[in-house]
């Protein structure tokens, strides 16, 4: 469970080296799910050009090994991406990336995901536009479980 | 980093080099079953024999009334199962803390599907059970209390005489959970009112697998573990010779020198605590500063969380544990840091550093000066940590 050796070496690899911690002042999009309660925090910076292409992405999170992992990964996933590509990095995306993970952290990588959609989702609403596809963030893990269960995932 | 500085003694300690040489012979030439009739088995039994004597000296009691074990984890088992059925015709009652061991609170929900009622004591901020609060909770009913001598997380050391006392008085059996007790404080069952106790050898540089349950005599108690005439015919399984023969071997080592591990831990554990918390902001000590088991020091760092730090640690040679979520296998933190009133993000990230004699000053200097680089780091990534910088700006 919290076993260093169930961790494959690209997860612990993104842990020890996370890529892309950090802020982006003046960011196009931030968008930050989980809750302290469950103990996993992430907050997602995008830098999108004008051609809605992600410049940059950084991250911070709070939680563990995975978790930190997760938000490493997904930042290197979605840079150098169009928005409507970067909508498509799902947890799986994720997950296969880092070489799997646990099956009781793969809700780390679903917080992943639901990071990069909550900046999208806030660079959307901040210029004004409706990204095909792009469903309201949710802002606790719970009830992103509990969405995922509902669509059938 | 070649050096292993281990700081995590209440999960399990080395077994002493006196301790393996004891055992050895008893797994190579004095192989012999100690139940079998023939002189050869004899001399295993007697050395078996003598370890309940070592005991007994040890806890103020009588040899007969110590009882072999696999460990801890079974002598919880066997007290709590055992009083339950033995007095089940007197009352279905038993009286708990809601920061025990699981050996204990698993045990109590096992018995819960079986029709006994399970009362589980709050603690205080320090993890004291009060007293008043059991001699509330006791009813005409009730069979048993059971309260952990210390807490395995926060090293916190209970009134036991005082709890035992008042569950003596009602005419209910006291039984103490002293796993992590038996070894590092002085335990004396007479004057501390206790009529079952269980302990474990592998907390005290003794093997693992092997402990034993202290029943005083006259207890109403029936058998956990059925089968042969092992143990009085009180708990059946070939007797683990050489297990026993190490568990008698480690409480030999810690009996002649337990006052002087003590002050010499604690002295090492308060410079521990002492530097964490002058010298890592938004820290807590968790547990009481004074009633404190002499090898433990457990804290909370806010904004960052438990398994983070463990591995961060890990990879700086240090071996330590925490209570945080993750480590428990479940979506909650720690049972003891939550009972302690710690809300689930404070509790999240928690460490627990238990220490021992072999531990130095240099140790717990580099734990604390790597420990410091690792929570700055952690925090630098912490989304809580940064509003919470933004807020106080504002």
């Amino acid at each position: 469970m919290s076993q260093v050796t169930d961790y494959s070496e690209k997860v612990m690899d993104h842990f020890s080296n996370p890529r892309n911690v950090g802020e982006i002042e003046d960011a196009s999009g931030v968008g930050t799910v989980g809750n302290a309660k469950c103990g996993d925090i992430m907050r997602m910076y995008l830098d999108i050009d004008e051609n809605q292409v992600v410049r940059d992405a950084k991250f911070k999170t709070f939680g563990c090994g995975a978790a930190i992992a997760t938000s490493s990964m997904a930042t290197e996933l979605v840079k150098g991406k169009t928005v409507q590509e970067a909508l498509e990095v799902t947890n799986k995306a994720v997950m296969e990336a880092l070489d799997g993970l646990p099956p009781v952290k793969v809700h780390c990588s679903l917080l992943a995901e639901q990071a990069i959609h909550a900046a999208l989702w806030d660079y959307a609403e901040k210029n004004n536009i409706t990204i095909e596809g792009l469903k309201p963030p949710v802002n606790d893990i719970d009830e992103t479980e509990e969405y995922y269960q509902m669509t059938g995932e | 980093m070649d050096r292993l500085i281990y700081m995590d003694n209440a999960a399990t300690t080395r077994v002493a080099p006196e301790v393996l040489e004891a055992m050895l012979p008893y797994f190579g030439g004095e192989y012999f079953n100690p139940s079998s009739t023939y002189k050869a088995a004899g001399k295993v039994a007697e050395k078996t024999a003598g370890v309940k004597e070592t005991i007994a000296g040890i806890l103020g009691c009588r040899a007969k009334e110590i009882f072999f074990t696999a460990g801890g984890s079974e002598s919880d088992n066997w007290a709590i199962k055992g009083v339950s059925d033995a007095l089940k015709d007197k009352g279905n009652h038993i009286i708990t803390t809601a920061i025990e061991h699981h050996a204990v609170l698993h045990t109590c929900e096992f018995l819960e599907k079986h029709g006994v009622e399970v009362t589980r004591l709050p603690v205080d901020e320090n993890g004291f059970v009060k007293p008043r609060e059991l001699e509330e909770a006791i009813r005409p009913e009730t069979i048993l209390v059971s309260v952990m001598f210390a807490n395995n997380e926060i090293g916190t050391i209970e009134p036991i005489a005082k709890l035992g006392k008042i569950a003596h008085s009602h005419g209910v059996l006291f039984h103490t959970d002293a796993v992590q007790a038996f070894g590092h404080v002085p335990i004396d069952v007479e004057k501390m009112n206790i009529d079952l106790l269980s302990a474990s050898a592998h907390k005290f540089n003794g093997p693992k697998g092997v402990g034993f349950l202290y029943v005083r005599s006259g207890t109403k108690l029936s058998n956990l573990i059925h089968g042969g005439a092992q143990e009085n015919g009180r708990r059946a399984g070939t007797v683990n010779a050489s297990g026993i023969i190490g568990l008698g071997k480690a409480a030999e080592l810690f009996a002649a020198g337990m006052e002087e591990t003590a002050s010499y831990e604690a002295a090492l554990r308060d410079r521990l605590i002492k530097r964490v918390l002058e010298e890592i902001p938004y820290t807590r000590l968790n547990g009481d500063p004074v009633h404190r088991l002499s090898n433990n020091a457990n804290f909370c760092f806010r904004f960052i969380e438990g398994e983070s730090l463990l591995i961060l640690l890990d990879q700086n040679g240090i071996c330590a544990s925490s209570g945080s979520a993750c480590t428990s296998g479940s979506l909650d933190p720690s049972h003891v840091l939550l009972a302690i009133g710690l809300p689930h993000e404070i509790a999240h990230g928690s460490l627990r550093l238990t220490i021992s004699k072999e531990t130095t000053q240099e140790d717990v200097d580099y734990t604390v000066d790597t420990l410091k680089k690792i929570i700055e780091r952690l925090r630098g990534m912490s989304p809580l940590y940064e509003d919470f910088v933004k807020n106080k700006e504002k």
